[in-house]
C-alpha cells in the first residue's frame, strides 16, 4: 500500500488526507499544534454564508474518524521532506511515497504597525481576536462596556511594503464586511467604519455582502489608511487618516479598533528551502511548479502543494486544492 | 504607559571617552543645558568628555531650509569627524537632534552609498587636507544620559515626585522629529514609543503620560519658522499638542531637541498673549524642561546659576516648589558676576492678571 504523508492538519490537509484514504492511499497527517483544525478552530463564521467555522470543520474530523490506514501525529513538526522520507523535528524519520505540504500561513504580527499601538492599547484588537470574541459570546471592551463607534483597518501586514509584505491577502476585506455585518447585529446602534485601499470582493456573494452592509447595516466605508492611534483622556483612542476620496486628512475618536491581519507566508518555508530543495516565490509563499497546470505540484517529484502555503486563499480554495493535490499525488504514484 | 516594544530597539551607546559637538541654537534659549551636561559627565558621572572649540555648526539647519547642498553638509560632518579623530577620539555625541538626524543620515548614505564617501573624503581633503575615520559609536546625547541614567538615580538628591503629595510627577516628553522618525533603529524605544527621555523620567521616579498628539511635531519644522509668513504653521502645530495633552494634567515637559523645547515654550506665552489660554494647572503655562535640566533638578543643581532657567519662558518656579527645590528668588535675574540682567514684564503665561500689552483680561 503507497503512503502518502500530508504535513498540516489545517483544512486543506485535513480535506487531501480524506480524499487519499478515499482512493485505498496509507496516510500520515502531520500536525504541529494537539488538535487538528489549523486556522479555522478559531474562527467564528465564515463568509458570505455565515456557516459556521465548527461546521466545516466537524464534517472534515468526520470524514476521518475512524479511518482504518490513517495516522494522525498531533505535535508532530515536519523539518525536512523529502518524496522518500519526512523528518521530524524530533528527529524521528518517516518513509513514504510521496508527500504533500499544507502547512498554510502565518497570521501577520500587527505588533510590527507599532503605530496602531496593538498590544499597548487595550481596545486594539486583530480580526482574529474578534472572531475569538465572537466565539466566546464577549465582544466587550476592555471595561466591559459596550463599543459605540468601532473602526476596522484592512490591509495591516498586506500591501504594505514597509513591512515586506507586498502581496494582498485577498481574504481579509470581505472579512471586514463580515465582522461589520456581525457587530451591527451585536450592536445595533453602533457605528462602524470600514477604513480601505481598496474593496476587493472576488468572490461570489462578496459583492452583494459589501452593498448589503452599506445598505443595510449602514456601515460606513473610508478609502484611506490610518495613519496612527492615541489614547484619549476620556478613555477612547484617537485614529489619523486621510479620506482620500474627499483629499481631506480626518482625525475620530472610537471606542475600538480592529486590524484586519494579512496572510504571510508561513514562518517555516524558508527553512523548506533549505532543507528540501523546494522554491519560493519573493513573497516567501512556496513556489508551485507551473501556476495554471501545475498549481499544487512543487518543483521536487512527489511532493505537492495544498492551500495557503502558496498563496492567500480562502476556505473553499483550500479545499478544493486540498482534493486537487491528492488527485495529483495518486496519478504521480501511479506512474511510479 | 504601557508599552511593549522599547526593548526591541536598543542601539549601542558608548560608555565613556565621548567627542561632544554642540548645538547652534541651544547655548541661545537654554544655555546652561550643555554646560550641566559636560558637569554631570564629567564630575557626577567621572567620565571622559571633550568639547571641542573647533567644530562648527553641522550646517544642518541651512541643509533642510535647503540653503546647503547635500555635497557641502557632507564635507562639513567629515570635518567635525576628522577633528574628533585628531583628538582621539572614536565616540561622537552631538547636543542637537538635528545634528543627530543629519550624522545618522549621512552614515546611512555613505554606507548605501560608497562612492559618496569617496567623494566626500576627497572633497574635505582638497578643502582642509584633512582625512576622516567613520565614529565608532554615534549617539545623541540624551542616549548618553539615558545609558548613565541609573547611575544619575543613585547619585540623585531628589526624585520627580510631588513633594506636596507625594505622588509622581506627570511628565509629557517629547523627542523631536529627526531622534527617531527618520531611523526608527537609531533611537531608543524606535519612533512610536520612545522610551530615551521616558526611561530616565522612570528611573527618577516620575510617571509619563500619554495622549492623543504626543507623536505630533512641535511645529519648528525649519520653514514653517524660518519663512516668515509660515509662522502660523508653526503656532498652529504647538497649539494642536499644548490642547491635546492639557486635559492629562502634565506638571512638566521634556524635551529632547533644541527646537521643540524653544517652541513648545515660547509658544505658550504667544498663545496665551493672542488669545489668553494657557494649559497649566495652576493657570500659568506649563514649564518645559530640557532633559540635561531635568537631571541637573534631581542631582542638585542651582537652576539659576547652573541651569540658567531664567531663560525659560514659563516659569519653573512652581515646579521647582512642587519638587521641594529650595531656590533664592532674588537670584534669578542675577548673572555669572552677581550683575542684575534685567527682567521681563510680567506676562499672562506667569500669572500676570493683565496682559499689558493687548488689554486680555484674565
Amino acid at each position: 500500500m503507497k503512503h502518502v504523508i500530508v504535513i498540516g492538519g489545517g483544512v486543506a490537509g485535513m480535506q487531501c488526507a480524506s480524499e487519499l484514504l478515499k482512493e485505498g492511499v496509507k496516510v500520515t497527517l502531520l500536525e504541529k499544534e494537539q488538535n487538528t483544525g489549523g486556522k479555522l478552530r478559531n474562527w467564528y463564521k465564515l463568509f458570505p454564508t455565515y456557516t459556521p467555522a465548527e461546521e466545516v470543520l466537524s464534517a472534515l474530523r468526520h470524514k476521518l474518524t475512524g479511518a482504518k490506514n490513517l495516522t494522525i501525529k498531533t505535535g508532530s513538526e515536519a523539518t525536512a521532506i523529502t518524496p522518500k522520507k519526512v523528518t521530524l523535528s524530533s528527529g524521528e524519520e518517516l518513509d513514504c511515497d510521496a508527500a504533500v505540504i499544507a502547512t498554510g500561513f502565518t497570521l501577520f504580527d500587527a505588533r510590527i504597525k507599532e503605530e496602531y499601538g496593538y498590544g499597548i492599547y487595550d481596545n486594539v484588537i486583530t480580526s482574529a481576536d474578534l472572531e475569538q470574541m465572537f466565539t466566546r459570546g464577549e465582544v466587550r471592551l476592555k471595561n466591559g462596556g459596550k463599543p459605540k463607534r468601532i473602526a476596522i483597518l484592512h490591509c495591516v501586514g498586506s500591501r504594505d511594503e514597509k513591512v515586506c509584505q507586498r502581496h494582498c491577502s485577498k481574504v481579509c476585506c470581505v472579512t471586514g464586511v463580515k465582522q461589520a455585518i456581525e457587530l451591527k447585529h451585536l450592536f445595533p446602534e453602533a457605528t462602524v467604519f470600514n477604513f480601505y485601499m481598496d474593496i476587493r470582493m472576488f468572490g461570489p456573494g462578496y459583492e452583494e455582502m459589501y452593498r448589503e452592509a452599506q445598505t443595510q447595516y449602514n456601515v460606513h466605508f473610508v478609502r484611506g489608511r490610518i495613519s496612527e492611534v492615541s489614547p484619549t483622556f476620556d478613555d477612547k483612542l484617537q485614529i489619523k487618516a486621510e479620506d482620500t476620496l474627499t483629499g481631506r486628512p480626518l482625525k475620530m475618536g472610537v471606542d475600538m479598533l480592529v486590524l484586519l491581519v494579512g496572510m504571510k507566508a508561513n514562518d517555516l518555508n524558508s527553512d523548506l528551502v533549505e532543507k528540501s530543495f523546494l522554491k519560493q516565490q519573493p513573497s516567501g509563499f512556496m513556489q508551485p511548479r507551473n501556476s495554471f497546470l501545475g498549481n499544487v505540484e512543487s518543483n521536487v517529484g512527489g511532493i505537492f502543494y495544498a492551500g495557503a502555503v502558496t498563496a492567500p486563499k480562502n476556505v473553499g480554495e483550500s479545499l478544493n486544492e486540498g482534493t486537487a493535490a491528492a488527485r495529483a499525488a495518486i496519478e504521480w504514484l501511479a506512474r511510479k | 504607559m504601557k508599552r511593549s516594544s522599547w526593548t526591541d530597539y536598543q542601539k549601542e551607546i558608548a560608555d565613556n571617552d565621548y567627542y561632544y559637538a554642540r548645538s547652534c541654537i541651544r547655548q541661545n534659549f537654554f544655555p546652561g543645558s550643555e554646560k550641566v551636561f559636560l558637569s554631570i559627565l564629567g564630575k557626577d558621572l567621572g567620565r571622559n568628555i571633550y568639547d571641542d572649540p573647533l567644530h562648527t555648526s553641522c550646517t544642518g539647519i541651512g541643509y533642510h531650509s535647503d540653503v546647503v547642498p547635500l555635497e557641502t553638509i557632507m564635507t562639513v560632518v567629515a570635518r567635525q569627524f576628522a577633528l574628533m579623530n585628531e583628538a582621539g577620539y572614536e565616540n561622537f555625541t552631538s547636543s542637537c537632534i538635528t545634528s543627530f538626524g543629519i550624522y545618522t543620515e549621512l552614515l546611512a548614505t555613505w554606507e548605501e552609498f560608497p562612492e559618496m564617501l569617496d567623494k566626500t573624503r576627497e572633497n574635505l581633503y582638497k578643502a582642509t587636507g584633512r582625512e576622516f575615520k567613520i565614529p565608532k559609536n554615534l549617539a545623541h546625547t540624551s542616549d548618553v544620559i539615558f545609558h548613565h541614567r541609573e547611575e544619575i538615580a543613585q547619585k540623585a538628591k531628589r526624585k520627580l515626585v510631588n513633594a506636596y503629595t507625594g505622588e509622581p510627577l506627570r511628565v509629557v516628553e517629547h523627542i523631536g522629529c529627526h531622534y527617531a522618525k527618520i531611523f526608527p533603529k537609531k533611537g531608543v524605544g524606535g519612533s512610536e514609543f520612545p522610551y530615551v527621555l521616558a526611561g530616565m523620567v522612570e528611573s527618577w521616579g516620575g510617571e509619563i503620560v500619554d495622549y492623543p498628539e504626543r507623536r505630533h511635531c512641535c511645529g519648528f519644522g525649519f520653514r514653517n519658522y524660518l519663512v516668515q509668513a509660515n509662522r502660523g504653521y508653526s503656532i498652529a502645530n504647538s497649539h494642536k499638542k499644548l490642547e491635546s495633552m492639557a486635559p492629562q494634567k502634565p506638571d512638566f515637559i521634556v524635551c529632547n531637541c533644541p527646537g521643540c523645547s524653544m517652541f513648545l515654550d515660547k509658544w505658550q506665552y504667544t498663545i496665551a498673549e493672542m488669545e489668553g489660554t494657557t494649559y497649566g494647572q495652576n493657570g500659568q503655562g506649563i514649564p518645559v524642561l530640557t532633559y540635561e535640566e531635568m537631571a541637573g533638578l534631581i542631582l542638585g543643581y542651582d537652576p539659576w546659576a547652573d541651569l540658567g532657567m531664567q531663560m525659560h519662558q514659563v516659569d519653573v518656579e512652581p515646579l521647582l516648589d512642587k519638587l521641594g527645590i529650595e531656590y533664592d528668588p532674588a537670584a534669578k535675574y542675577l548673572g555669572r558676576n552677581g550683575k542684575y540682567i534685567g527682567k521681563p514684564e510680567a506676562a499672562l503665561i506667569n500669572g500676570c492678571s493683565e496682559d499689558r500689552l493687548y488689554k486680555i483680561n484674565r
